[in-house]
């Protein structure tokens, strides 16, 4: 089966999906339903299939099918996935179905289903084109769905939040579509004729350092935003805060993992010697982010602002990871991307619940949940956990993997970093204490128990964070190839020296 | 001349009139619509617009056969070297055929809605589309001169046209002023470059500006300025800033169909002039005239898309969209202009042609539906007139969606296509500022792309919403919505042809 074009259906299925939604008529909501489940489950089966068939020892890029587009301008159909990109597809496919499955969009069920699909086959594309061009695509498509599933579904801010969202990503994508096509022209004398081919571009272009330079912040300022880093962030707590649980939880769990992803597989992998020289800055803003971020998050009065600050904060330690440019760093951040999704998302999910049930989100206006939904306070406590980087549960895996392998090459940055970690148990924790403890008022007595089916939402979520915590190593195992890969070429291709290997990070885990 | 009129009998040069038959139809077309559409009873309803797209129709096949032609026995001068049949010329013959099709389509209920049926506007069409292929294929100046204003006189009578509303008479009389005006700046322009170089034929100035530098440099002052003024005169029609200030009171002024015909064939007519004269009679000044261009391009750019962000008519925003569109066009026309020695072949040209092609199609599209939405009267083309489209016409706001964000530039449509091409050419040229500032400006002309979204799809319903006159899509207005949008579709999934067929 090795000639099934996984790759390409991983994006087909959930366009077609989007499609077929949109074509079923209003009047079998049923049926709109099942075929969205229907498509997303398949791609999400698709995805963990993939997972299965990895093989784990192999750094290059997988699963590889390539298809002319456009000849004329040496544009192609170039699909493959690596160890970084690989659990980010998977958390892509997993996450929509329980979204889709779990969450009620309350109106207009038809359209939000089928933008839901189109936004997943627009990330799904992100994530495995090996193409500038192909890439740039999906990620400026990904733009439209999650631009309408904001102002349609949002809440009261939703058109001024959604305008943000698009306004902003698209100044980003403006840089950047002129550095794709820079990059092109300029690596076509290295590459004998015009390609927009990722693997062709990285091996074989030699740009000169400043032209490098320029390229790359064209290309980071585009992923800057997404992910984001600071100052570029405005528009996150708006867009987190306006959208609905639904658009939440895939905005943090995967979109702004584009952001991420990009800087590593766009930025470092295609330009390393400006990536080496602009450490400096980028490892600056991304410690900045995260205490500017955890500090934000803690005088936040709306629940779902602080836990969209605190994404801010955590994606900061990932691009510190990534400028870090240690083995164990980046891998920590690939395996913090994928964990910021499962915790961030159930957190989402958890104050949409919230807000569901006491239509506020305002933290002074909840009390002692703790003493009426003893359960949910218990889901609360778990993904909080993990939010914070205890040890045992999925979130401390990566964050203890970037600061410690970041000591050696940004040990000053690692160290103000640290004090992000215990911030975030600052704000988490007294935003706990003040919504959960103590006894309820009146408005907060009939606060409703965990429901079965809200359970059943959550149960996977909570079972990957206490999995990945406990057990990372098969991740790290595929991560890990794949970034030491990368980090030789950037070694070859720029003055940077990499360090001598660390211990072998995943004796410590074991313990945790 | 005068050797000519001296002989004893008057010599007229040989004609290929199969190379004109595109013309030549569309005259046909036009009188058989004066002349019979005067003398006989009203005919039945479609027909005129029937007529028109298949008279427009024909003139494209023809030009299809004519560019099978050029791929076999060359491109060659007409009429005495008066017009080029070559691949740009014929390929904006097709755009204008394309335009002529979309707004004959567009026009049909809409006369009708408004109690003004007749063949006139037809006709109208099809003369001002002759206007625009001479403009696309002339090769002297004084022809060039001639399409300008058979386009432009068309244009300012079609504007004017809806009788029974003020606006579009205040229109048509702006555009007549201003456009008369142009029209004077362009030719002032012809005749300072006539007398430094004596001649107006493209391929002599050429010649003769070659010489102005080796032999007589003092005619260098005049020439200059002879091409200041002739591009200020084009720059009118293509309503660059700081030339614009008709276009957005003409476009709302306008009857729809025509403000559609007018953003579409009059911007590509006067773009492949631009072209034509630039490229094949002045490339050795190219150095003098490419900053213009780039500081026409700039200001066009942001100009276009900050004014559009303020307004809350419709028709008004898609015409200041309409200038920053102009302005990316001439980021494609600055790139030309970098290796203008090469003619009309060098870079940039063919991103502009494709430009054009694409853009009458959205404008086609985009004005269809504005022209439904308009209701009865044309009125109803503010923001609010288009509140609720997503409920009541999802089929209607859902291309329009696709319309618009063809407009803004995203990827799988084919305005992201064209716009790949021009800025993908003004890198190729190392005009980097002027593609990043293109870039930019296209976020700031995403707002108002936004803006008509969200009063479609999100905006909430206010009172009195049902009470309006409900949005009627009539046959051969969903027959060009529905062929804009596909074409849009199909354009951004499967460029590649449409880039291979560009000349």
């Amino acid at each position: 089966m090795t000639d099934f074009p996984i790759l390409t259906m991983l994006v087909l299925v959930p366009a077609i999906g989007s499609v077929l939604v949109a074509l079923v008529s209003k009047r079998h909501p049923d049926l709109v339903k099942v075929t969205a489940l229907v498509t997303s489950v398949l791609t999400g089966g698709m995805s963990v299939w993939l997972l299965a068939g990895f093989a784990t020892d192999d750094a290059g890029f997988q699963f590889t099918s390539q298809h002319e587009w456009i000849k004329a301008w040496g544009i192609s159909w170039h699909l493959g996935i690596d160890g970084i990109s690989l659990f980010l597809v998977v958390l892509t496919g997993v996450l929509f179905p329980l979204v889709i499955a779990g969450i009620d969009p309350h109106h207009d069920h038809k359209r939000y289903l089928s933008w839901m699909l189109l936004l997943e086959a627009g990330v799904m594309g992100s994530f495995i084109s090996l193409d500038l061009f192909l890439f740039f695509v999906f990620f400026e498509i990904v733009l439209v769905p999650m631009y309408f599933l904001i102002g349609g579904w949002g809440y009261d801010n939703r058109i001024y939040a959604a305008t943000k969202f698009f306004l902003f990503t698209m100044i980003g994508s403006a840089f950047m579509l002129v550095g794709i096509i820079a990059t092109a022209v300029l690596a076509k004398a290295d590459n004998g004729q015009i390609t927009f081919d990722l693997i062709k571009i990285a091996e074989n272009a030699d740009f000169a350092a400043s032209t490098g330079r320029w390229l790359f912040f064209a290309f980071a300022i585009a992923f800057a935003v997404k992910v984001p880093l600071f100052p570029l962030h405005t528009w996150l707590p708006d867009a987190h805060t306006q959208a609905p649980t639904g658009g939440s939880v895939i905005l943090a769990g995967v979109l702004l993992k584009m952001g991420t992803y990009g800087l590593l597989r766009f930025g470092v992998y295609l330009f390393p010697e400006a990536a080496v020289w602009s450490r400096p800055l980028f490892l600056t803003l991304a410690v900045i982010g995260i205490i500017w971020g955890a500090i934000a998050a803690t005088m936040q009065t709306d629940l779902k602002r602080l836990v969209a600050y605190s994404s801010v904060a955590h994606l900061g330690f990932i691009v510190l990871g990534t400028f870090a440019l240690t083995s164990s760093a980046i891998t920590g951040g690939v395996m913090q991307m994928v964990n910021h999704g499962i915790s961030t998302g159930a957190l989402f999910i958890l104050v949409g619940m919230i807000y569901e049930r006491r239509h506020t989100r305002e933290i002074s206006k909840l009390k002692g949940l703790q003493k009426v939904a003893p359960v949910f306070a218990a889901a609360f406590t778990v993904v909080m956990l993990s939010s914070i980087g205890v040890p045992g549960l999925n979130g401390f895996v990566g964050e203890f993997m970037i600061l410690i392998g970041s000591f050696a090459t940004a040990r000053w940055w690692v160290v103000v970093a640290a004090s992000g970690v215990i911030l975030a148990a600052l704000y988490l924790l007294w935003a706990y204490q003040r919504v959960f403890h103590g006894e309820p008022d009146e408005d907060n007595k009939s606060f409703a128990e965990l429901k079965w089916k809200e359970g059943m939402l959550l149960l996977p979520f909570i079972g990957l964070i206490v999995f990945c915590g406990l057990y990372p190593k098969p991740m790290l195992d595929r991560i890990q190839p794949s970034v030491d890969k990368l980090l030789t070429h950037v070694s070859e291709n720029s003055d940077f020296k990499l360090p001598a290997p660390a211990e072998p990070v995943e004796s410590h885990e074991g313990e945790g | 001349m005068g050797a000519l009129l001296a002989a004893d009998t008057l010599q007229g040069p040989k004609v290929d009139w199969f190379a004109l038959s595109p013309i030549l139809i569309l005259l046909g077309g036009a009188m058989v619509l004066l002349v019979v559409g005067a003398l006989m009873p009203a005919w039945p309803k479609r027909c005129y617009a029937l007529f028109t797209v298949a008279v427009a129709g024909a003139a494209a096949v023809m030009s299809f056969i004519l560019w099978n032609r050029i791929n076999h026995e060359g491109t060659k001068t007409l009429v005495g070297d008066a017009m080029w049949l070559d691949k740009p010329g014929v390929w904006i013959a097709i755009t204008v055929c394309v335009g002529v099709i979309l707004a004959a389509l567009l026009t049909d209920d809409y006369l009708r809605r408004e109690g003004i049926d007749g063949p006139e506007l037809y006709a109208l069409y099809l003369l001002a589309a002759i206007g625009a292929v001479v403009m696309g294929t002339a090769n002297d100046l004084i022809v060039l001169f001639l399409g300008l204003e058979i386009l432009s006189i068309a244009l300012y009578v079609m504007a004017a046209s809806h009788r029974k509303r003020a606006a579009s008479q205040e229109s048509g009389l702006k555009y007549f002023i201003l456009g008369g005006f142009s029209s004077a700046f362009l030719l002032y322009g012809v005749s300072l470059v006539y007398g430094s170089t004596g001649s107006t034929n493209l391929g002599k100035i050429l010649a003769a500006s070659e010489n102005v530098i080796v032999l007589d440099r003092s005619k260098e002052t005049l020439l200059l300025a002879g091409i200041a003024l002739l591009l200020v005169g084009l720059a009118f029609k293509v309503a660059a800033v700081p030339f614009h200030f008709w276009s957005p009171d003409v476009y709302e002024g306008a009857p729809t169909p025509v403000t559609a015909f007018m953003a579409s064939v009059g911007k590509a007519a006067a773009f492949a002039a631009m072209l034509r004269v630039l490229l094949m009679a002045l490339p050795t000044w190219a150095a003098d005239y490419r900053p213009a261009i780039w500081l026409l391009a700039v200001l066009t750019l942001v100009g276009g898309s900050v004014m559009a962000v303020v307004q809350t008519n419709v028709k008004r925003m898609l015409a200041f969209s309409s200038i920053s569109h102009a302005g990316y066009i001439l980021v494609g026309v600055e790139a030309a202009a970098h290796d203008a020695r090469a003619g009309l072949i060098s870079t940039g040209v063919s991103s502009v042609l494709i430009y054009l092609l694409v853009y009458t199609v959205l404008v086609g599209g985009t004005f269809g539906v504005i022209t439904a939405v308009g209701r009865t009267g044309d009125g109803a083309t503010d923001l609010a007139g288009f509140r609720g489209l997503g409920r009541t016409k999802p089929a209607l706001a859902l291309g329009m969606t696709v319309l618009l964000l063809a407009q803004a530039g995203v990827p799988l449509t084919s305005g992201f296509v064209a716009k790949f091409g021009v800025i993908g050419d003004g890198v190729r040229t190392h005009s980097y500022a002027l593609a990043i500032i293109a870039m930019v400006s296209a976020v700031i002309a995403a707002f108002l792309y936004l803006r008509i979204m969200i009063s479609m799809w999100i905006a909430d319903p206010e009172v009195g919403d049902d009470a309006r006159e409900a949005v009627r899509v009539p046959v051969l207005l969903n027959v060009a919505i529905t062929l804009s949008v596909g074409f849009t579709l199909a354009v951004g999934f499967f460029p590649d042809w449409l880039i291979h067929a560009a000349p």
